[in-house]
């Protein structure tokens, strides 16, 4: 890079923006599980869905640099806006998940006028904060909620008025992976246009984006809404797909997990939170046996074993075995 | 009126030196390396199971398992700090909370391996039971000895770091690290004393409080949040915020759990995000440079 003639800024997003032929096979191969293994399709589901949520927390963390340990906030608020609404009546499920979409960025812009002051220590506590004080609400509130034994009651119509949310999954996964495919066609795009460069930017000086005329906080206020947005869609298709909602979709579990896959994947890749959450979430289905506790044992053992000797993940580490992704803007 | 008033503010007192022996620790040593130990209730979840092991399977008294559950812990910690810790002084937030929270998981985790997930007794020694009623208030004696122990380590710790030359040198590493350095003060090796201090802290910390709060193997995510927001609410590297913060948190903590029980634990966070939006830095912590 540093022999290298100024680039020019457009070129270099373009290239970004190209497809790449790893990108073309890893889209086909998320069609195997409808051949392959039918009856793990509800398994698929999830994993689509978690990677959504991964991906929005990719787009704050890996790209913009916040960390946050509360980003289930948003996609238990997206679950509960689709299961409510479908419980109250309204089962249609396209509509119900822009609602669930909208309704979490909302409180994500919201939220975000807080977040973006802080840094360091400040901003985990924040962010923990946020996340604990809707659960705490979720919790309170149980006449709305369902409280501790969930939301029942939660019926969806046909989706698109004709794929009924049949028992073995193939609507639900489907669906998911649509939405997948949707929202990493947002992101990418978003990565790399001049906004996603800048978001980088800040990420490595954040004092220096002033001075040359780019708002940081405005920025990350922006971002952090999207990313609240596509959370929300991951709740509420979380919601749809099981035609259910309780507390742990607000926990403070599923924002640590989620770190864990995004970690593990690798961040600021896009497609890190996608591996990790595969990964991830095969390996629970496979040792679903194994007493929690000891399972995380092993996930304690395997985020030591990866911030010490794999920093940036799997697709980091492939990275360094192959030279595909040279143009990644990774760390 | 008055003797429900005094009974609260006075366990919540209580709680409060509990909740600062915990956090007192992680004040220092995250405001010296900037270093987020999310492990740090890990550290005193091992002190209280020293303390119980200590007490149960050897028969030792209570008192005696005290120094040992500071001094192992601070063994056990500083073991870390210098294995892992110290590999990642540079890195990003995100980068330590990752390794401290696999540091928390895996100490649940082994926690519920040898000693099962249910409560761990304690054997009080006599005259530490019962309470004593004064103006119709039953001030429990647990509770006094556990006030007065608190307040005897902050004396000590505010003694040591004013009037001692090790605490100069660790007031002038907070300060300005670089600095510190060029003046010759040997700064790792400043740290990895005070982190091992902090950590026998907790360590104490966790064996005064399973008599309070109990101990089972959630101990170190339960109470990990309450020394966090102790620590951000009073300021990295500060003891007096700390203290403040930790006296404000039980008062608060037991005052709305008498009074509007209804909230819950809603109130706390709400209060602790008003005041880091108000103050980022803690209440006694310094704006960044």
């Amino acid at each position: 890079m540093s022999a290298r003639q100024a680039v020019d800024p457009h070129r270099h997003l373009s290239e970004g923006r190209r497809w790449r032929a790893v990108e073309i096979v890893f889209w086909l191969a998320t069609l195997l599980p409808f051949v392959v293994v039918p009856s793990y399709l509800t398994l698929a589901s999830q994993i689509a869905i978690t990677a959504i949520f991964a991906v929005s927390l990719d787009l704050i963390l890996g790209y913009a640099g916040l960390v946050s340990l509360g980003h289930a906030a948003f996609f238990g608020l997206g679950a509960y806006t689709a299961g409510l609404l479908a419980k109250a009546g309204w089962g249609e499920p396209l509509s119900g998940l822009l609602v669930a979409a909208a309704v979490a960025g909302l409180f994500g812009w919201l939220s975000g006028f807080v977040v973006v002051r802080v840094r360091h220590l400040a901003l985990i506590m924040i962010t923990l904060g946020i996340g604990l004080l809707l659960y705490e609400m979720a919790n309170r509130e149980s006449w709305l909620t369902g409280g501790n034994d969930g939301l029942q009651g939660v019926a969806l119509w046909k989706l698109l008025g004709r794929f009924d949310f049949d028992l073995y999954g193939y609507t639900a996964y489907g669906y998911a992976l649509v939405v997948l495919l949707l929202v990493v066609l947002v992101a990418r795009r978003l990565i790399h246009s001049p906004f996603g460069l800048s978001l980088r930017a800040i990420r490595e000086n954040e004092r220096r984006m002033p001075a040359i005329g780019a708002p940081s906080r405005a920025r990350l206020h922006t971002v952090y809404t999207i990313a609240a947005a596509i959370a929300g869609l991951a709740g509420g298709l979380l919601a749809q797909t099981t035609q259910f909602v309780d507390l742990s979709t607000l926990g403070f579990q599923r924002s640590a997990d989620l770190l864990v896959m995004l970690a593990l994947g690798g961040t600021g890749r896009l497609y890190g939170g996608i591996v990790g959450a595969i990964v991830f979430m095969i390996a629970r289905d496979q040792l679903a046996d194994m007493n929690p506790q000891y399972w995380y044992f092993w996930i304690g053992l395997l985020l030591v074993g990866v911030v010490l000797f794999l920093p940036n993940g799997i697709l980091g580490g492939l990275a360094r075995l192959l030279p595909l992704e040279r143009n990644q803007a990774g760390r | 009126m008055i003797a429900p008033a005094v009974g609260v503010i006075f366990d919540g007192f209580a709680y409060g030196m509990l909740l600062f022996l915990l956090s007192v620790g992680l004040s220092v040593t995250l405001g010296l390396m900037n270093f987020v130990n999310l492990a740090h209730g890990a550290f005193a979840m091992l002190g209280g199971y020293v303390a119980a092991t200590l007490m149960n399977t050897l028969g030792w008294p209570f008192l005696a398992t005290l120094p040992m559950a500071f001094l192992l812990t601070g063994v056990v910690s500083v073991g870390f700090e210098r294995t892992l810790y110290r590999r990642l002084y540079r890195a990003h937030d995100l980068d330590q909370v990752l390794l401290t929270i696999g540091l928390v998981f895996i100490s649940v985790a082994a926690a519920a391996f040898f000693y099962g997930t249910q409560q761990q007794p304690v054997r009080l020694p006599d005259y530490l039971r019962g309470y004593t009623t004064l103006i119709g208030v039953n001030f429990s004696h647990y509770r006094l000895f556990l006030i007065v122990v608190a307040l005897a380590v902050t004396l000590a710790l505010v003694l040591a770091l004013e009037r001692t030359r090790f605490g100069a040198q660790v007031r002038a590493a907070v300060d300005n690290q670089r600095m510190a350095q060029g003046l010759g003060i040997n700064v790792e090796l400043v740290f990895a004393v005070t982190f091992a201090l902090g950590s026998g802290l907790a360590g104490l910390g966790g064996a005064l409080a399973i008599e309070i709060v109990g101990l089972d193997p959630n101990f170190a995510f339960a109470y990990l949040i309450y020394v966090l927001i102790v620590v951000a609410v009073g300021g990295l590297g500060s003891i007096r915020g700390s203290f403040l913060a930790a006296v404000l948190l039980g008062v608060s903590d037991a005052a709305g759990k008498y009074y509007l029980p209804s909230l819950g634990s809603f109130l706390i966070y709400l209060v602790m995000i008003s005041l880091l939006l108000w103050r980022p830095s803690g209440l006694f912590g310094r704006a960044p440079t």
